[in-house]
């Protein structure tokens, strides 16, 4: 455990990271590695040293942990589900359900049938691993060095690896889907002759829709990441309070917080519907 | 915040992850709510008919309520009328009767009276040849002078 604040904070967001360093690297406690080798990095600079033939071991795990809860939920409602009553958890379920299908009933007008499914696991996806933030920081952390893990984070989407991988796979269905539609001639009009329709200001357009285009998928994983990121270092100020005055802090902006996570969810899942509306709408 | 392969691990999850929630959680869900949405339409709209149909079958009750009373009016109405022509008929009979009683006591009278009056003719004739023969101390040939008895008799 570190001793400063400083040392404190910085431990407090650095991931667990499993990877790749080079044959002559001087590990933390002055060693040589001998040959390259997969390890785990026990110090930031290793993590950072390791470039990208890295894993983030915390991030990957809890937010698959929380895909697989998702799932494992929703599936279980969706084989035992019955068109009478509907039972306490069948009822959660289907109101998330019926909430994310009249959002893309709203914002999404052609005819496909992934957008809604796909919706609905971003938003409780998202819902579920920002709800990791609940956890009292140090709780965590604690246990994992108590196993022998120098460096232990849980909420996935303070790792910007964990909201660009959605977001990409979100940038990847705008481009399959603006082609799919448009047309390769459709999409490339569309990215060459808006908003300027003449063919001289082609670059210009291009320039302007290809910026426009990029922006999306970067917006939307550092919006998510950027408020989960600051919240979660907000709750590890307030951690270094003295024991009997955090809760005066730590109450608030928890509370605060149960209105910041569905909505940075909602956020999410809102945006990639309309990005993926605008997709499919053929001029 | 070292971005590293971690990205492409969590593309790789978001994709399944999709790719099942599309296959095996969206379909039955969404077809149970719609399932039930449509028992929850067929209720209300059975339960809209079987009030209008309560409503038919109050009104046609109350029809069929008016109408016996109507019918059994007309029913007492006829059977008053009927009691009336009987006692009417049987008042007629009775006169009828007695008319006929009268009648047949004063045929009797009459023939009671007819018949003493010949016997008393024949009594009278019997005596005033008595008293004849009493007169003239001779018997009278019955046979003889018959036809002056007869005379005399048909003369009471």
């Amino acid at each position: 455990m570190a001793d400063t604040p400083v040392e404190y904070i910085k431990h407090h967001l650095q991931n667990l990271t499993y990877g790749k360093l080079e044959a002559g690297y001087e590990r933390f406690d002055g060693s040589v590695m001998s040959e390259s080798a997969w390890t785990f990095a026990r110090t930031a600079q290793e993590a950072s040293d390791m470039g990208f033939m890295a894993v983030h071991v915390d991030t990957l795990g809890w937010s698959i942990a929380m895909g697989l809860l998702f799932l494992g939920l929703f599936r279980y409602v969706a084989t035992r589900v019955t068109t009478g009553v509907p039972g306490a958890l069948q009822n959660l379920v289907e109101v998330t359900v019926e909430f994310i299908e009249n959002l893309v009933k709203d914002g999404f007008h052609a005819r496909n049938p992934l957008i809604a499914p796909l919706a609905l696991t971003i938003f409780v996806w998202i819902l579920l691993m920002n709800m990791l933030k609940f956890i009292p920081v140090d709780y965590v952390p604690m246990l994992a060095s108590a196993m022998g893990l120098e460096y232990f984070k849980i909420v996935p989407t303070t790792d910007p690896n964990a909201t660009f991988g959605i977001s990409i796979g979100v940038f990847l269905l705008i481009i399959f889907y603006s082609l799919k539609v448009k047309g390769i001639t459709g999409f490339a009009k569309e990215l060459g002759m808006q908003p300027f329709n003449h063919w001289a200001l082609i670059p210009v357009n291009l320039v302007l829709e290809v910026l426009v285009l990029i922006v999306k998928p970067i917006s939307l994983a550092l919006r998510l990441f950027g408020n989960m990121y600051a919240g979660e270092v907000v709750f590890i100020l307030i951690a270094l309070l003295p024991f009997w005055a955090q809760w005066t802090l730590n109450l608030p902006w928890a509370i605060f917080h149960i209105l910041v996570i569905p909505l940075q969810a909602f956020i999410f899942t809102m945006l990639t519907i309309v990005y993926l509306a605008a997709a499919h709408e053929d001029h | 915040m070292n971005i590293n392969l971690t990205l492409i691990g969590q593309s790789i999850a978001f994709a399944i992850f999709v790719w099942f929630c599309v296959k095996y959680v969206w379909p039955p869900i969404t077809a149970a709510m719609q399932a039930r949405q449509k028992k929850i339409a067929d209720g209300l709209s059975a339960a809209d008919r079987a009030s209008l149909d309560l409503e038919l079958a109050q009104e046609k009750a109350a029809q069929q309520m008016q109408q016996a009373k109507e019918e059994a009016s007309v029913l007492i109405d006829q059977a008053n009328k009927r009691a009336a022509q009987i006692v009417e008929a049987s008042k007629d009979d009775a006169r009828k009767e007695g008319e006929k009683l009268i009648e047949q006591a004063r045929a009797e009278i009459q023939q009671e009276r007819v018949q003493a009056r010949d016997a008393l003719r024949t009594e009278v004739a019997l005596l005033a040849i008595a008293g004849a023969e009493k007169i003239l101390e001779t018997s009278v040939d019955a046979k003889a002078h018959s036809e002056m008895l007869d005379k005399l008799a048909a003369q009471l």
